[in-house]
């Protein structure tokens, strides 16, 4: 049977038919979950898609953390559930405080929208466990506010913890620098463009791999993320994951 | 009959010490163009002013508190000051339910 993953949308999503259609090329049948339902839909696994939930006012991702959809993904986080979040999605999670640190506008100002090389720091999460070897992943950034940040001992601690899941490199691999180098498009501290929560089952990331599924599109390396969280999330639902619960009446 | 004041907060919400702000590196970058010299230490923050009905203004902070440290700003990297600015006290007849 295949297996059911949630796609949010909020007001100002516009990401979410990529995410549609790379879930359905990792064979998983996408469920749009409407930002307004606090209902997942009984979904093994929730995407959050790019965009500009709620127009980014205030600070992006802010206010679609106190969404009714989001208190329902806390909830389904906190039972162990796959969440993905994916640019607006990854800001999402940091605001909802599933995820450390915080996205800060880029450091050279500029909204940037270009093919940018990550490699998998880890290979053994539910997140990145499809990849086979670490090497050097291209797929497309598009934000304007995706500078990681966190103070100099929270970036410690994720280190030792094995948190830090992505990160900007040059085209060979190599660790990307500061705000300086062109392979770091935000200025990210420590060239950070993913993390992954302590309990390992919530992640994000700012590039998109959702729009690298095919060679079409120009690369499809980001289809190991995608695969990756699709196959964690079906087996956890195989092995009796419970399914999302809705919060309230009215579960479906 | 009950009475109710509407307190008018401010809320200013600019960047901790220490947080990369550039907005206000920006800012800064294009004084030269005005030709103005000595001024330093730019930081873009965001002011946010709001309407409180409550009984009194203890109970009118303590809701704008809560506002200010969990929507409009982000503890992780943003600081915040509440200002009042004003109150209006008024009269309102109460509607049974």
């Amino acid at each position: 049977m295949t297996v059911r993953i949630g796609v949010v949308l909020f007001p100002g999503s516009n990401r979410d038919i990529d995410a549609v259609n790379a879930l359905r090329i990792a064979g998983a049948e996408p469920v749009i979950l409407w930002h307004d339902d606090a209902d997942l839909a009984g979904v093994a696994g929730v995407l959050l898609p790019g965009g500009f939930a709620y127009g980014d006012y205030l600070r992006a991702g802010v206010i679609a953390r106190f969404s009714p959809v989001m208190r329902a993904v806390a909830g389904f986080a906190a039972d162990g559930g796959h969440v993905l979040g994916i640019c607006n999605g990854f800001q999402v999670l940091t605001e909802a405080h599933l995820l450390p640190g915080a996205l800060l506008r880029n450091r050279g100002l500029r909204f940037v929208s270009r093919g940018v090389t990550i490699t998998a720091e880890r290979l053994d999460t539910p997140f990145t466990r499809a990849l086979g070897e670490r090497r050097a992943l291209r797929m497309p950034v598009a934000h304007g506010e995706g500078c990681f940040f966190a103070d100099e001992a929270t970036l410690d601690e994720l280190e030792a913890n094995g948190q830090v899941l992505f990160r900007y490199v040059h085209p060979d691999g190599t660790r990307a620098g500061g705000e300086d180098d062109r392979a770091n498009p935000n200025g990210s501290l420590r060239a950070i463009a993913g993390v992954i929560n302590a309990a390992g089952n919530v992640a994000g990331l700012m590039p998109h791999p959702e729009t690298a599924v095919e060679e079409v599109l120009g690369s499809d390396d980001g289809l190991g993320i995608i695969a990756s969280f699709v196959a964690s999330a079906t087996e956890r639902r195989a092995a009796g994951g419970a399914a999302a619960v809705a919060v309230g009446a009215g579960s479906r | 009959m009950t009475t109710t004041t509407d307190f008018r907060f401010a809320v200013n919400v600019s960047p901790k010490p220490g947080i990369l702000d550039p907005q206000g590196r920006a800012v800064e970058g294009s004084l030269g163009h005005l030709g103005i010299d000595g001024v330093s230490a730019v930081r873009v923050g965001r002011r946010i002013e709001l309407t409180v009905a409550a009984a009194d203004e203890a109970g009118a902070r303590s809701i704008v508190e809560r506002l200010a440290g969990e929507l409009l700003s982000n503890p992780l990297i943003e600081a915040y000051a509440v200002e009042l600015l004003g109150a209006t006290s008024s009269t309102r007849s109460e509607v049974p339910a």
